[in-house]
């Protein structure tokens, strides 16, 4: 019963987010992965992982986790409610002090179980002007955790105009999903190294419109 | 069933005929010159006859379903309309109240204006009334950089997409003798000529265009195209004088003035695009881009052709 409500939640939730954004989304040429991957993409608003998953074909979306912040998605009864159930998100605690158990070592174990993840690699929402925030090290180390799985980047164009910090009306507007070709942690690979490249995956598949005033 | 019923069933059952000819053709062009889907040509013009069957399907329920159909269809027409056009502004954070206004407050007031044939309220609201309190809106939050361009990109949205556009339901409210309750066939002869008017700008050019007519604007329009276009327009336009209440050489004159605003407003609508570094306004309708790309030339003739009709044949 409550799996069956759950459910009906989640087409609810994607169903607002298609009728707000008309999201589509933009494939590389080799199409969507076919295999278990990490999608890391941009950070502007609660909403972006809803909109990766309302995009991604039914069977990849039943086994695809979003890893999210444990002090947001714990806050409110409701929170926990969408966070948890319906979305089943791999809650991290971010502050150090709290944290009884490795975030990577948490990740890990979900990866082992056959699902993909959703990572911001931001770690937390871009609230400022610039395109990324730097990277933290989570990406990273996961990819070095488990380095057979492919690292796929996304960027999330425009949901930030739709629903700035702080407003509670979302403006209709339309935003893009644009996934990049994998990328995957070569052997020896330094950590600045590969945070700079996964940096620049990420932003190459940024949309340089007119719209955002430049 | 009333007259303007069976009218009605006529014209659509005539626009299906026109559907079914257009998708043999795609059908046929296809078996013969991209059977493996490679010629880009063939697949957009099929990808479009697809799509106008799903726009005539969804204007025929509406027709049918009546006033309320009819207000509720352009009312979407506008939401996704203004949506695509407010995409490409140059808005910032300081504009969300605003624009929330637009989305939820001024586009649906409109359409119950329109609904409620309160004709002295919607015609001034948004070049009034929105145009002033919109920017009173936008300046609450102190603000000023880019301030002229963004207040002008959203009246402006507003006018194009919702004031002009609903213009096409305005047109029931009119109240012509002699032609009561056939007030929807109005809607159907604007919008037929006005579309007809781009696809056959878009197959005379195709099949004669040498000279383009606004390389800087539109690289595909061509004079051979729009005078082919225009003129075949006028034609179908006094053909159809049965459906409205004009003898045949004022539905004549009345589709040709239909066309060729329809042709400037493609014109200014695509000056848009190029500013903005887009080829098209969005992905809703396969084939041919977004609703605006097909709802331009709408609204640029809708509120000419409602205040001539209003003006001559109207009592209110």
């Amino acid at each position: 019963m409550k799996a069956l409500f759950t459910k009906a939640v989640a087409v609810m939730i994607v169903v607002f987010a298609r009728a707000v954004t008309a999201v589509r989304a933009i494939w590389p040429e080799s199409g969507p992965p076919q295999r278990q991957c990490i999608y890391f993409a941009n950070h502007s608003s609660h909403g972006d992982f809803i909109l990766i998953w309302s995009v991604l074909p039914p069977w990849m979306r039943v086994r695809t986790r979003p890893v999210a912040g444990a002090d947001y998605w714990l806050k409110s009864k409701l929170n926990r409610f969408i966070g948890c159930d319906v979305f089943d998100a791999v809650l991290i605690e971010r502050d150090r002090e709290k944290r009884a158990q490795d975030p990577i070592e948490v990740m890990s174990g979900v990866l082992d179980t056959g699902a993909s993840l959703i990572l911001f690699p931001e770690g937390t929402r871009n609230e400022t002007e610039a395109r990324l925030l730097p990277f933290r090290s989570g990406l990273y180390n996961l990819a070095k955790a488990r380095p057979g799985i492919d690292l796929v980047p996304v960027w999330i164009d425009n949901l930030n105009r739709v629903m700035p910090k702080g407003e509670i009306v979302p403006i209709p507007l339309i935003c893009t999903v644009t996934f990049g070709e994998a990328l995957t942690l070569q052997p020896e690979e330094a950590r600045e190294t590969f945070l700079l490249r996964a940096t620049d995956a990420l932003l190459a598949l940024a949309p340089k419109h007119a719209g955002d005033g430049q | 069933m009333s007259a303007a019923g069976s009218d009605l069933l006529l014209l659509l059952f005539g626009v299906g005929g026109v559907l079914v000819l257009a998708s043999s053709i795609g059908f046929v062009l296809k078996q013969r010159l991209s059977p493996d889907g490679s010629n880009v040509v063939i697949e957009n013009l099929n990808a479009r006859i697809n799509a106008w069957w799903i726009m005539v399907a969804l204007i025929g329920v509406a027709f049918l379903a009546g006033r309320i159909g009819v207000v509720v269809l352009f009312g979407f027409c506008s939401f996704a309309a203004l949506r695509e056009f407010v995409t490409l502004t140059n808005t910032r954070r300081a504009d969300h109240w605003a624009l929330a206004c637009a989305f939820f407050i001024v586009l649906p007031l409109q359409y119950y204006l329109i609904a409620t044939e309160w004709y002295g309220l919607y015609s001034i609201f948004i070049p009034v009334y929105a145009f002033l309190f919109m920017p009173i809106m936008a300046v609450f939050r102190g603000d000023t950089e880019r301030f002229l361009v963004r207040i002008a990109e959203v009246q402006w949205a507003l006018m194009i997409c919702v004031f002009c556009a609903s213009h096409v339901p305005a047109l029931l409210s009119l109240d012509i003798p002699g032609y009561e309750d056939r007030n929807v066939l109005l809607i159907a002869f604007l919008v037929i000529v006005v579309q007809l008017s781009d696809v056959l700008q878009y197959v005379w050019g195709k099949l004669f265009g040498k000279t383009k007519i606004a390389p800087r604007l539109s690289p595909s329009k061509t004079v051979e195209g729009f005078v082919g276009g225009v003129a075949s327009a006028t034609l179908i336009g006094a053909s159809l004088w049965w459906i409205t209440p004009f003898s045949a050489l004022q539905a004549g004159l009345l589709a040709f003035t239909i066309a060729i605003m329809g042709f400037f407003g493609g014109l200014v609508m695509s000056a848009i695009k190029r500013d903005r570094g887009v080829k098209d306004w969005g992905h809703l309708i396969g084939g041919h881009g977004g609703l605006i790309d097909r709802l331009d030339s709408v609204v640029f003739s809708a509120p000419i052709f409602f205040h001539i009709v209003r003006y001559g044949w109207s009592l209110t």
